[in-house]
C-alpha cells in the first residue's frame, strides 16, 4: 500500500488545505466540475469538502458510466437477457440500475435470468468458450477506459472464431459531455450554472491523452486540471483551478503525470478506432442525445455486434418525472435539491440512475454527505 | 401356520456395506431414516461429536438448566467455498454460534447441529468438515448434543448446509445489550478487520487472487469472559460478521438511539486486506469478520478493556476506534484520515465492485 497510502497523507492534506486557504480570493467564488466519478467517490469518501473554505464549491459532473447510460438501453438489456439461450456478461455496479418500471438486472436476475457479475471482459469470452449451445452477450458500459478492453475481447473472439458471443456496446465519450455541458443555454447564456473550471477525469486521461481537452480550455476559456483520483491529488487540482483561475488563466494543466501523457496511450487509441466508430448521436441519462458522443462497433466485427444480432430496437424511455438526476448530472441541482432525495430514493431503493453507483453523486452524497444536510 | 417351536437361529447380521470415505458420495437414502441413515450418524457423527448425551440416540438432549438467564441462539451457515484457509464451513459453523451466544456475556453450554446435505455430496468432504467441527467444539469446550440430517436432490442445495443452536449462561451481573451504548461510551474492536471476507473473497471462482490472509475464524468466549470479568460494567459486545464493522456500529447506533463518531486511523486493518480492497472497490469495513468483536463500555473502563483485550491471544491487536455521541439521526461517521468527515452507511445490498 505504500504507493498508495502516500496519495492519502493526512498531514499533507491540511498543508495543501492552509494554502487553498491563503490563496483563495475571499471576493469571488470557486465552481469547480469533478467530471469524473471517481472523483465524487474520493471526495465524499475522504470528506474533502470539509477541507475546503465555503466559497469553494465542488459540482459533481456526468462522468459516472453507470449513471449517464439510458433507461433505453439498460432495458434493452433486460429484454436480451430475458432470452433463454442468452447470458448476459455485465461488470457489478450496472446490476442495481433501475427501469420506468423498477426492474433490474438484479431483479430479473432472480426470476430466473442467467446473468453474470465479471470483472473483465475477457470472463466474457471464457463464458462463452464454457457455453458453446448459449449465446453470451457483454453489456460494455463506460468511457474511454473501458472501450479498449472490449475492443480486445470482441478481437480475441474474432481470432477464436466464437460463434456465440457479442458485444452490447455502449461506450461513451468524454470530451463530448463535456462540450456538451459547457454548450447547455444554462450554462453558457443563461448562466444559471456557473463553471469556473474542470478537474480532468484520471484514467480516461491516460488512453486519450491531455490533448483533447486544449478545446475547452481555449474555446470555452476554461481551465482544466487532469487530477488522480486519490484525495491527495484532487485536494493539488483544486489548488491548480485556484491559481489558475486568481491568474485568469484558462490551460489544460496535468496533476496526473505520473500516469497521464499529452499523447495518450497510443496503441489502445489505435485498436479502439479499429473496432469502434462513431455514432451520430447518443442519448445520455440527464443529457438527452448528444452528437457524435458514442460508439459503435464497425461493420467488419459486425458479426460480434449484439445490437445486430438480436436486432436491438432503439428504445427512447423518459426518467420518473420526479426524478432530477438530469439537473444533477449538468450540474444544475444539486442532490438534494432533490425532492424525492433520501425519502423514496435511497441507494436501497434507487429511483434514479445517480443513487445506484457508489460514484453517482446521489449515493455519494447519501452514503457520505448526508448529515451535512440534517446537521 | 404352526410353529416348528425350533427358534430359528440368526447366524449373520445384516450386512451393510462400510461406508466409503474415500470416493463415496450422500445418497438419498442417507436421510430416509433406514439403516444407512444409522450408519451415517454412528460411523460419522456419534464417533466424531462423542457424548454421553448424543449417545443417547434420543430425539432431544436433556440436559440440566443451570441457575440465572439463559441465552440461545441459532445461525444457518452457507458459506462458499466450503474449505478456506483458515477453516471450512465446519469450525465456521460452530464458532459462529458460539460467538452469538458469547456476545451477551454468556459462557456456551451446548450445541445442536442440523445438516442439509445435497445428494451426491462427497462422503470424504463430509468427514472432514463433520471432524472438523468436532475439533472446534472440543476446542471451545462446548459438547454438540442433539442434532438432525436431511438429504435433498441434487441441484437443491449448495453441497452442504449447517445450522447451529446454542444455549448459554450468563455470569451474574452483567448486563450486556445492543440497545446500551450511550453517548460518551468508548467502541473498542478485538483485532484486525476484514480477514475472513477476503479469505473468502480470494478464492471465488472468477476472482482468484493470491493471498496468504487467512479467515479469522474464532470463537470468542473466553475472550469474553477474560473482558467482563475486567469490566463488568460493558455495555454492548457484537461480533461483525456479515456487513462487517459498518453494519455492526449501525445496528447497535439504531437500537441505543445514539450516534457513533469513529477514528479511520484509529482502524486495524492489515496492509493485504487494504491492498485487496483497494484493487477490488471494496470497503474493508464492510467486509465480513468471523473471530472478531465489537465492545462499548464506560469511558473510564475503556483502557482498562483495551489491555485485557491485549493480554489475550484473540485481542492481541485490539484498539479504541471511536466514541459514542448523541446524534438523533443515528448515523455512524467517521473522521477519514485525510482529515475530513463522513458517514458510514448501512449496506445498500450487496457490495459491488465498482467499474473504474
Amino acid at each position: 500500500m505504500k504507493y498508495i497510502d502516500e496519495f492519502r497523507d493526512g498531514v499533507l492534506a491540511k498543508k495543501i488545505a492552509a494554502r487553498i486557504v491563503r490563496e483563495v480570493d475571499p471576493r469571488r467564488h470557486y465552481h469547480l466540475m469533478e467530471f469524473c466519478g471517481g472523483h465524487t467517490h474520493a471526495i465524499s469518501r475522504y470528506g474533502i469538502p470539509d477541507l475546503l473554505p465555503s466559497n469553494v464549491r465542488m459540482i459533481h459532473g456526468p462522468g459516472c458510466p453507470v449513471c449517464v447510460l439510458p433507461v433505453g438501453r439498460i432495458e434493452n438489456a433486460i429484454q436480451l437477457a430475458q432470452q433463454a439461450e442468452v447470458i448476459l456478461c455485465s461488470y457489478g455496479d450496472m446490476l442495481r440500475v433501475p427501469t420506468h418500471r423498477g426492474m433490474s438486472l438484479l431483479k430479473i436476475k432472480a426470476q430466473g435470468a442467467d446473468i453474470r457479475m465479471i470483472y473483465s471482459s475477457t470472463d466474457a469470452i471464457k463464458i462463452a468458450q464454457q457455453n458453446p449451445q448459449r449465446q453470451v452477450v457483454f453489456l460494455a458500459i463506460g468511457f474511454e477506459t473501458t472501450t479498449p478492453p472490449s475492443a480486445i475481447a470482441i478481437k480475441h473472439a474474432q481470432a477464436l472464431d466464437l460463434t456465440n458471443f457479442s458485444v452490447f456496446c455502449n461506450h461513451v465519450l468524454t470530451p463530448s459531455a463535456i462540450s456538451h455541458i459547457l454548450q447547455s443555454p444554462e450554462v453558457r447564456q443563461l448562466g444559471w450554472v456557473p463553471l469556473d473550471g474542470f478537474i480532468g477525469p484520471a484514467h480516461v486521461s491516460t488512453v486519450i491523452g491531455s490533448r483533447p481537452y486544449e478545446y475547452f480550455a481555449e474555446e470555452f476559456q476554461k481551465p482544466v486540471v487532469i487530477a488522480g483520483f486519490e484525495p491527495l491529488d484532487v485536494m493539488q487540482a483544486i489548488l491548480m483551478l485556484i491559481r489558475q483561475i486568481n491568474e485568469e488563466r484558462a490551460e489544460v494543466e496535468n496533476e496526473f503525470t505520473r500516469a497521464v501523457t499529452y499523447q495518450g496511450n497510443l496503441k489502445a487509441q489505435h485498436l479502439v478506432a479499429e473496432v469502434f466508430e462513431l455514432r451520430r448521436a447518443f442519448e445520455w441519462r440527464g443529457l438527452g442525445s448528444v452528437p457524435y458522443s458514442a460508439l459503435r462497433i464497425k461493420a467488419a466485427f459486425s458479426d460480434f455486434d449484439a445490437e445486430k444480432r438480436f436486432q436491438i430496437p432503439a428504445l427512447s424511455i423518459a426518467d420518473n418525472k420526479a426524478c432530477e438526476c438530469g439537473a444533477v448530472l449538468r450540474g444544475i441541482k444539486h442532490p438534494k435539491d432533490c425532492k424525492i432525495f433520501g425519502s423514496v430514493c435511497t441507494p436501497d431503493n434507487p429511483i434514479g440512475s445517480c443513487m445506484v453507483s457508489s460514484e453517482g453523486a446521489c449515493a455519494a452524497y447519501y452514503s457520505y454527505g448526508r448529515f451535512r444536510q440534517t446537521a | 401356520m404352526m410353529s416348528t417351536g425350533k427358534p430359528v437361529k440368526v447366524s449373520k447380521t445384516a450386512y451393510i456395506r462400510p461406508l466409503d470415505f474415500k470416493n463415496g458420495r450422500v445418497e438419498m437414502a442417507h436421510g430416509g431414516g433406514g439403516r444407512m441413515m444409522m450408519q451415517l450418524i454412528d460411523t460419522l457423527f456419534l464417533t466424531a461429536f462423542d457424548n454421553d448425551m448424543l449417545r443417547q440416540m434420543n430425539d432431544q438432549a436433556c440436559f440440566a438448566v443451570p441457575a440465572g438467564r439463559m441465552v440461545m441462539s441459532t445461525d444457518s451457515h452457507v458459506v462458499s467455498p466450503l474449505f478456506f484457509p483458515g477453516g471450512d464451513i465446519g469450525s465456521l459453523s460452530v464458532h459462529g454460534t458460539l460467538n452469538d451466544v458469547a456476545m451477551s456475556g454468556a459462557r456456551p453450554l451446548y450445541l445442536s447441529a442440523s445438516f442439509i446435505l445435497e445428494e451426491g455430496f462427497p462422503l470424504a468432504d463430509l468427514k472432514r468438515i463433520v471432524e472438523s467441527m468436532a475439533k472446534a467444539a472440543q476446542q471451545a469446550g462446548v459438547s454438540i448434543i442433539t442434532g438432525d440430517t436431511k438429504v435433498v436432490e441434487q441441484g437443491k442445495g449448495d453441497g452442504i448446509f449447517i445450522t447451529t443452536t446454542g444455549v448459554g449462561v450468563v455470569p451474574e451481573g452483567l448486563q450486556i445489550s445492543a440497545e446500551r451504548a450511550q453517548p460518551g461510551d468508548k467502541i473498542l474492536v478485538s483485532g484486525t478487520l476484514g480477514d475472513h471476507g477476503i479469505a473468502i473473497l480470494s478464492l471465488r471462482e472468477n476472482l482468484t487472487f493470491h493471498t496468504t490472509i487467512q479467515s479469522d475464524t474464532a470463537a470468542l468466549h473466553e475472550l469474553v469472559a477474560c473482558m467482563t470479568e475486567a469490566v463488568p460494567t460493558i455495555h454492548v459486545l457484537r461480533d461483525p460478521t456479515r456487513g462487517g464493522l459498518a453494519t455492526t456500529l449501525n445496528e447497535i447506533a439504531r437500537q441505543s438511539g445514539v450516534g457513533m463518531m469513529v477514528n479511520e486511523n484509529k482502524l486495524p486493518i492489515r496492509e493485504q486486506v487494504r491492498a485487496a480492497c483497494e484493487f477490488l472497490g471494496f470497503d474493508p469495513l464492510y467486509i465480513a469478520n468471523e473471530g472478531k468483536l465489537v465492545a462499548i463500555c464506560p469511558p473510564e473502563a475503556a483502557e482498562a478493556l483495551l489491555q485485557t483485550m491485549q493480554a489475550h491471544p484473540l485481542g492481541s491487536e485490539a484498539a479504541i476506534i471511536g466514541e459514542v455521541i448523541e446524534d438523533s439521526h443515528h448515523f455512524v461517521q467517521m473522521e477519514t484520515s485525510f482529515g475530513g468527515q463522513r458517514v458510514v452507511d448501512w449496506l445498500s445490498g450487496e457490495q459491488l465492485p465498482r467499474i473504474c
